[in-house]
C-alpha cells in the first residue's frame, strides 16, 4: 500500500500540501506505516489536488480532495479496502477518459514517478537510452537516428534537431556547449515547467546524449526565475545524476565527460530568442546578435553552442529505447512525433495534454478538453503566445502540424492553447499581446520598440470607442514594417495577433470603431450599464456600491442609474442580487 | 564633455544607506567561480531584498566593470528592483489564461484591499504588489504568488481574504512576540 500525491506547481496551488500533511497527521495518529510519496502533474490540472491510493489490485486516482475528505479515505479505503468510489476519477481498470486519445512519449513519467527520486526514473528505463547510446553508437549514429525520428524543434520554430546537433558537431574547436532553453516565457503555456517539475531527468538524459552526438561537454540549463520548484528538482536531479556517474568524468565507462549547470534567468521574455539567451547566460543584457553566424557555429563566447527546448530533450531518451522509425510512426508527412499543448482558458477540462502530431484542434479542445466552461459557445483558440495568433471556429478542423498551423497565420509555437469564448473580446486581446510585446522588446530594433508602441496606441484608442476606420489600414502597415524591420522572431512576429484577429474577427473591430460597441462585453467604456425596472427590488445595495453616486432610488423601489455620472466600473454589476442591471 | 545623465539614472535607484561588507561573499563567489554579472546581481538582490546604488557601484569597482554596464543589466531584466520591498510580495500573473478568467478584477481588488498601486509596497512594509509575467499555473487562473506559494482560481473576494488572512497571521505572531 503507498499513497502518492500530485505535487506540481498548480497541485500545490491546488491545496496538495495541507492533504499531505492531513495525510501524515492521521497516518501517525493511526499508528500507520505507509508511504506518502510525492509525483508530478499528470496533466489533469482541473482534478488537483490527485491522491493516487496504490494497493495490490492496481491504483485508485482521487479528485479535488479537501483535508476534511482525508480521513474518510484512510477509515475507508486504506484501512476496510474500501474504495469511495463517488470520489475517484480513475482506476487501473478504467483510467480516465481523457488519457484515451493520448499519446505519452515527452510525459510517459510525469505524475507517476517521484521526480526527486533517481531510483524511480531508472525503474522506468531512465538512462538505459544514455547508456546505449555512450557504449554502443557513434556522435554520428546518434545523429543519423534523431534524423530518421524526423523529431523538429519543440520550442516554436519546429527547426529539424538532427541538422542543428549535425551543425554544431561539425563546428571546429574543442569547448562546445549544450544549452537546455527552459526560458518558458509564452503567457499560457507550462509545459515545460511540468515536464521540469514532474521528470527532470529525461531532460537532463537528453542533454547528455545530445552533449555526446556534438562532442561537447559543457551543458548550460536556463531557466526562468518564475520556476522556482522546476529549479529545486533540477538541483536535486543533477546531483543524483553526478552520483550515479550518469553526469561528470568517464560517463558509464565509455571515456566521455559532460556536466550541466543551472542559470536562473532574470525576467526578459526576449531571451528565449537563442541569441538572447546567449548574450544573458554571459552576464549581458539579453539582446539579440545577428545571424550568421549561427550559435551552431558562434554562440556562448565565441564558441560551438547548440540549444535546443526542454521538450525537444526529453524527447531525446524515447527515440533511443524505441527506435526512431517508432517515433517517426506517429504524426504527419512533415511533422513526427507527439505535442504537448497546455489548455487554458475557456475550457472544461485545463490542463497538459499529448497528441500526437496531426490531430484536429476540435478534438483537443472538445475531445479531450471537454468543451468550453459552461457550455458556452466557443470563439476561438490562441496559438503561440505573443508570437502567434487566434484561429476561428471556421478553421477548427485543422490538424496540428507545423505547416497546417502557420497556414492559419497562427504559429505551432510551443504549446500553449488559450481558448476563448463569446466572452472575450478579440481586440482586446490583440491589445494584450501588443501590451506584452511593448514590455518585452528589448529596444534593440527601431520598428519593434516604438512600431509596436504606435500600434499598442490604435488599439488602446480602438477600446475605448476613438478609433477610426483608418486606424485599420495604419495598423497593416505598422505590422509590415514591423515584421520587415526586426532582427529576432519577437519583432517579426509580434504582428501576429493583430493580423489573425483583423482576418477572421473584422467585425469586432468594426462594432468597436463605427458603432462603439463591444461584443463580447468587455471594453468597459464602451459599455451601457442600466436597472432593469421589473426584476429590481430596490435593495440599494447598488447605490451603495457604486462609487460616483450614480444610482438613486427609494428603499424597494426601482432604482435609476445616471448616464452622466456613471464610471463604467462594474460594481453594480457584482454587487446586484437579482441580476437586475443591465449591460450594453 | 560631461552630461548629468548618471545622476539622473541614479535618481532611479535607492540611495539608502548599507552594509557593504555583506557583500564580500557574494564577490568572493564571483571571483572563485568566475560566474557573470547576472548571478552577482541576483545574489545581491538575495541579501539585501533590492539593489540599492551603493552596492551597484560596488559591484562595478569589485567585479572590473564600468559602472554603465551594471546599470545596464540592472535595468535590462524585470527581476531586479532598485527601490526596498515588503515583507511579502504579490504577483499577479499577466497570462493569457489569468487575462480571459478577469486577472484584472483580481489586481484591482487587492489594490483596494490594500490602498496601493500596482508597483507600490503598503506603508509598514508588510505587501508590495507587482506584475509578472505568465506564472505557468494557467489551468488555475487567475493566478497570483506570494513569496514564491501560488494562488489559484481566485476571486475579487478570495484575493482579498488572502490578505486578510496574512494580516491576521501576522496579528497573531506580533502578539506572540509580545
Amino acid at each position: 500500500m503507498k499513497i502518492r500525491i500530485g505535487f506540481g506547481s498548480c497541485g500545490i496551488a491546488a491545496g496538495a500540501k495541507k492533504v499531505t500533511d492531513k495525510f501524515q497527521q492521521l497516518l501517525a495518529d493511526k499508528n500507520l506505516s505507509i508511504d506518502v510519496s510525492v509525483t508530478g502533474c499528470i496533466g489533469m490540472c482541473f482534478y488537483e489536488p490527485i491522491v493516487d491510493i496504490i494497493d495490490e489490485t492496481g491504483v485508485f486516482t482521487y479528485a479535488n480532495v479537501t483535508p476534511d475528505m482525508v480521513e474518510e479515505i484512510i477509515e475507508k479505503h486504506i484501512l476496510k479496502g474500501e474504495p469511495i468510489q463517488e470520489h475517484i476519477v480513475s482506476t487501473t481498470q478504467e483510467p480516465y477518459p481523457q488519457l484515451k486519445n493520448q499519446v505519452r512519449i515527452v510525459l510517459k513519467n510525469c505524475g507517476i514517478i517521484n521526480p526527486e527520486k533517481i531510483e524511480d526514473y531508472i525503474a522506468n528505463d531512465g538512462y538505459k537510452a544514455l547508456n546505449k547510446v555512450v557504449n554502443e553508437m557513434t556522435p554520428d549514429s546518434v545523429i543519423e537516428e534523431i534524423k530518421i525520428s524526423g523529431l523538429r524543434g519543440r520550442g516554436g520554430a519546429g527547426f529539424p534537431t538532427w541538422f542543428k546537433w549535425d551543425a554544431a558537431k561539425k563546428s571546429k574547436g574543442s569547448e562546445k556547449y549544450v544549452v537546455c532553453n527552459a526560458d518558458e516565457g509564452d503567457p499560457g503555456a507550462f509545459m515545460d515547467r511540468s515536464v521540469l517539475e514532474g521528470d527532470p531527468h529525461a531532460v537532463l538524459e537528453g542533454m547528455i546524449i545530445a552533449g555526446y552526438a556534438m562532442e561537447a561537454n559543457y551543458g548550460f540549463i536556463y531557466c526562468r526565475a518564475e520556476y522556482p520548484l522546476a529549479i529545486a528538482r533540477l538541483i536535486i536531479a543533477i546531483e543524483q545524476a553526478r552520483d550515479k556517474n550518469y553526469l561528470g568524468k568517464n560517463i558509464l565507462g565509455s571515456g566521455f565527460d559532460f556536466d550541466i549547470v543551472i542559470k536562473t534567468g532574470a525576467g526578459a521574455f526576449v531571451c528565449g530568442e537563442e541569441t538572447a539567451l546567449i548574450a544573458s547566460l554571459e552576464g549581458e543584457r539579453g539582446m539579440p546578435r545577428l545571424k550568421p553566424p549561427f550559435p551552431a557555429q558562434s554562440g556562448y563566447y565565441g564558441k560551438p553552442t547548440n540549444i535546443n527546448n526542454v521538450e525537444t530533450f526529453a524527447n531525446v531518451p524515447w527515440i533511443f529505447i524505441n527506435g526512431g522509425a517508432a517515433f517517426a510512426a506517429y504524426g504527419t508527412k512533415t511533422s513526427k512525433g507527439t505535442k504537448v499543448f497546455a489548455l487554458a482558458g475557456k475550457i472544461k477540462n485545463g490542463g497538459l495534454v499529448e497528441v500526437p502530431m496531426g490531430m484536429t484542434l476540435r478534438e483537443v479542445i472538445y475531445g479531450i478538453g471537454g468543451g468550453i466552461k459552461q457550455d458556452n459557445e466557443f470563439k476561438a483558440v490562441q496559438m503561440g503566445g505573443p508570437s502567434g495568433g487566434c484561429i476561428p471556429r471556421a478553421l477548427l478542423d485543422t490538424p496540428v502540424d507545423y505547416e497546417s498551423i502557420n497556414q492559419t497565420g497562427a504559429i505551432m509555437g510551443s504549446g500553449g492553447m488559450v481558448v476563448m469564448d463569446e466572452e472575450t473580446c478579440m481586440v482586446d486581446m490583440a491589445r494584450f499581446f501588443l501590451d506584452f510585446t511593448v514590455k518585452e522588446s528589448c529596444g534593440k530594433c527601431t520598428y519593434c520598440r516604438i512600431g509596436t508602441k504606435r500600434m499598442l496606441e490604435i488599439l488602446d484608442r480602438i477600446c475605448v470607442g476613438n478609433g477610426g476606420i483608418e486606424d485599420l489600414d495604419t495598423l497593416q502597415t505598422l505590422c509590415t514594417s514591423i515584421r520587415d524591420g526586426s532582427l529576432c522572431a519577437l519583432g517579426g512576429t509580434a504582428p501576429n495577433p493583430v493580423l489573425t484577429t483583423i482576418r477572421y474577427f473584422k467585425d469586432e473591430y468594426l462594432a468597436h470603431i463605427e458603432a462603439k460597441k463591444c461584443p463580447a462585453k468587455q471594453c468597459k467604456p464602451l459599455l451601457t450599464y442600466t436597472i432593469i425596472e421589473d426584476s429590481c427590488k430596490g435593495c440599494t445595495l447598488c447605490s451603495q456600491k457604486c462609487p460616483a453616486q450614480a444610482i438613486t432610488g427609494e428603499l424597494k423601489k426601482p432604482h435609476v442609474i445616471d448616464q452622466e455620472k456613471c464610471i463604467k466600473c462594474g460594481n453594480c454589476v457584482t454587487v446586484c442580487k437579482t441580476k437586475s442591471i443591465a449591460v450594453e | 564633455m560631461s552630461c548629468d545623465c548618471e545622476k539622473k539614472l541614479e535618481a532611479e535607484f535607492s540611495a539608502n544607506t548599507v552594509d557593504l561588507s555583506l557583500m564580500d561573499g557574494v564577490i568572493d563567489k564571483f571571483n572563485r567561480e568566475n560566474g557573470n554579472l547576472i548571478s552577482v546581481l541576483q545574489d545581491a538582490q538575495e541579501v539585501y531584498g533590492y539593489l540599492p546604488l551603493d552596492v551597484l557601484k560596488a559591484i562595478a569597482d569589485r567585479t572590473g566593470n564600468k559602472r554603465a554596464k551594471i546599470y545596464g543589466v540592472a535595468t535590462f531584466y524585470s527581476q531586479f528592483r532598485m527601490k526596498p520591498r515588503g515583507k511579502y510580495i504579490i504577483l499577479t500573473c499577466q497570462g493569457t489564461a489569468c487575462h480571459v478568467n478577469g486577472s484584472d478584477g483580481i489586481a484591482d481588488a487587492l489594490c483596494e484591499e490594500l490602498n496601493i498601486k500596482v508597483g507600490d509596497s503598503t506603508s509598514d512594509w508588510m505587501f508590495s504588489l507587482e506584475e509578472v509575467a505568465c506564472l505557468g499555473c494557467c489551468s488555475l487562473a487567475p493566478v497570483i504568488m506570494i513569496n514564491g506559494e501560488a494562488y489559484g482560481n481566485l476571486t475579487p473576494k478570495s484575493a482579498k481574504k488572502i490578505i486578510k488572512d496574512i494580516y491576521a497571521l501576522e496579528k497573531g505572531a506580533a502578539v506572540n512576540e509580545d
